[in-house]
């Protein structure tokens, strides 16, 4: 069963088009999350799978029936928004039966919904509070509850957790996941943040400019990058770039090397200067420069290296990948 | 912990300033009220002295209640006003909303159209209002007034309200979009009470001028069942002998309504003006 089938989804805003041709199948259980820099269109293309924008052309199919010109109501899905969007004027309680309310449940099914879903969340306690009297990791909460009341067979989250501090994200990542383990439904999430799009995803779409760069598993993606975009996108600290003709003279090729696939070596290729040491305890980053080209190497453990000094680095081959001019990945 | 910069004589200066403005915009209303208690020859004697037991006299307001049907004036400036002000804010803002949430063919134009009103006195079609209003029949009616305050009061109301609109946020909407809410339960139960300031604000402006005009009232609809406090009180001036008591009278009463429309709208307004300036 796909739970989301997109087929050649173009979307225009007047002159400019802000998706290309985007063809994706999500399966029913599958935690897709789109991931891409600002105005890659990602958020676009939740919107248009939500029916909030409307495909220019292609097919958008949920749960094996077209929906393009179905309102957003009628599509099975529930969606969680950055800024929470809670209504104001209505309680916890009635922020999250207002969509049961408005498709003429009966009283028993909304009572037990909202139940079942606060206690999930933890919400009890704060059933009759409105937004205004709510921190913004309860509000969050109320939100994806409001999504969860609904039972709808696609979830989408867009960037849900740009808006709370580092701590509270990461307990919100871990229930995010949790909850995916326990309701077993889909869900679309779309993050900027390369971390949350790892730590969260079954399956990544990576997307810049309206095109989708490449779609696979994050380690695939990670692994087996097949353009310099995706390579430089996934990791952190980011993949180096660096011509390969600082290791073998006349080669035009980019070579690509991850932070943490350099190391020490006397011996090694890369002679730079060293400009900026960051301590983290468990490794180190040194930024270093070789001529005007930056590279980042991250060393396991504590190193007490001074800024100006030279090192040399080494990189096993293995680890290297190679990027011709246009930026794809030859192998 | 960081103070404010507190100096006395600042505060003293800010407080000094706003108190003695507050004064000279008062003083013509209190005179107005206190001569509004005086009798005649008392008002011209001393315009500025209290009523004492000797100057006090209520025959501007026995005169006005005699003369003319003064209740009826009153009645007739309240509806024309109230119902104005609804008709303004509901469809200024439903306009506002369409200009600020939709994306059509010729949206710009419609809104620069909307605004150009703003520039454009509405006192300049008198005399073709008068001519439509004939031909449908709509002389010496409210109806005729509150639609041409309805026309006059629009451009301003979608101007400002449009701007406060495009503020209210984006994920609200779309998330009664999802719940099944319909455009008009947005509007009306998501958006309106978030641009409240903002109407509060409108309402206000458009009040005052509407009370007190006096031009349409009296081209419009200068029949006795149909006339405004503003024209009732004119009853009174006359070019040789004006009633000073009853035209005090008249006035000191029409403050009042406009007063209390005031302060029920003045905490929203207060926001309002504000809103923009203090994120």
């Amino acid at each position: 069963m796909t739970a989301l089938k997109l087929a050649n989804v173009n979307k225009s805003f007047g002159e400019v088009q802000v998706l290309q041709d985007i063809n994706l199948e999500v399966e029913e259980g599958e935690f897709v999350v789109f991931v891409g820099p600002s105005g890659c269109g990602k958020s676009t293309l939740l919107r248009v799978i939500a029916g909030l924008e409307d495909a220019t052309s292609g097919e958008v199919t949920i749960d094996e029936q077209l929906v393009n010109r179905t309102p957003p109501s009628k599509r099975g899905i529930a969606m969680v928004f950055q800024t929470y969007a809670l209504y104001p004027h209505l309680n916890v309680r009635g922020n999250m039966s207002l969509a049961l309310k408005q498709d003429k449940q009966p009283k028993s099914v909304i009572e037990e919904r909202v139940a079942t879903a606060s206690r999930m969340l933890n919400l009890e306690p704060y059933i009759d509070r409105y937004p205004s009297e709510l921190s913004g990791g309860q509000r969050q909460r109320v939100a994806i509850g409001r999504a969860i009341v609904r039972e709808p067979k696609l979830f989408l989250f867009d960037e849900p957790l740009s808006n709370l501090d580092a701590a509270l994200r990461m307990n919100t990542r871990i229930e995010i996941a949790n909850l995916h383990r326990q309701l077993g439904t889909s869900m679309i999430y779309v993050t900027h943040d390369q971390t949350e799009a790892m730590t969260l995803a079954d399956r990544i779409v990576v997307l810049r400019h309206g095109r989708v760069e490449q779609i696979g598993s994050p380690m695939e993606l990670y692994n087996n990058p097949t353009n310099q975009f995706v390579a430089g996108f996934l990791g952190s600290p980011s993949m180096n770039f660096f011509p390969a003709s600082l290791v073998h003279a006349g080669d035009d090729r980019t070579i690509g090397v991850r932070p943490e696939n350099l190391h020490l070596a006397d011996d090694g290729v890369l002679d730079a200067e060293v400009s900026h040491v960051e301590q983290l305890g468990a490794d180190t980053n040194v930024v270093a420069q070789i001529d005007d080209h930056q590279i980042t190497a991250r060393l396991f453990g504590q190193h007490f290296i001074e800024e100006g000094q030279n090192l040399r680095f080494g990189f096993n081959s293995e680890n290297a990948y190679h990027f011709d001019s246009d930026g794809l990945r030859l192998r | 912990m960081h103070k404010a910069r507190t100096n006395p004589f600042n505060t003293v200066g800010m407080h000094g300033a706003l108190i003695l403005y507050t004064l000279i915009a008062l003083f013509p209303v209190f005179v107005i009220l206190i001569n509004s208690f005086k009798a005649r020859k008392a008002i011209f004697r001393e315009p500025l002295a209290l009523p004492d037991s000797d100057s006090f006299s209520l025959i501007g307001y026995q005169t006005v209640m005699r003369q003319g049907d003064f209740l009826l004036y009153f009645q007739n400036s309240m509806i024309v006003t109230v119902a104005s002000l609804f008709f303004i804010l509901l469809f200024g803002a439903m306009a506002a909303f369409a200009l600020a949430e939709y994306r059509f063919k010729g949206n710009l134009l419609m809104g620069l159209y909307l605004a150009l009103g703003i520039m454009i006195p509405i006192r300049i079609g008198t005399v073709a209002i008068l001519e439509m209003m004939v031909a449908t029949g709509l002389v010496n009616t409210l109806w005729a007034l509150i639609l041409v305050y309805t026309a006059q009061g629009l451009p301003l109301a979608v101007f400002i309200l449009s701007e406060f609109m495009r503020q209210v946020s984006d994920d609200l909407k779309n998330a009664g979009r999802i719940d099944g809410l319909s455009e008009y339960t947005i509007f009306f139960r998501l958006v309106l009470p978030l641009v409240r300031p903002a109407l509060a604000t409108v309402a206000v402006f458009n009040m005052i001028p509407i009370w007190n005009d006096l031009w349409f009232p009296l081209i419009l609809a200068p029949a006795e069942e149909t006339k405004t406090l503003t024209l009732g009180s004119q009853v009174f001036i006359g070019q040789f002998v004006t009633d000073w008591n009853a035209v005090l009278s008249a006035l000191s009463m029409a403050i009042l309504p406009v007063l209390i429309l005031y302060v029920i709208f003045s905490r929203q307004l207060i926001r309002g003006i504000t809103s923009g300036a203090v994120k």
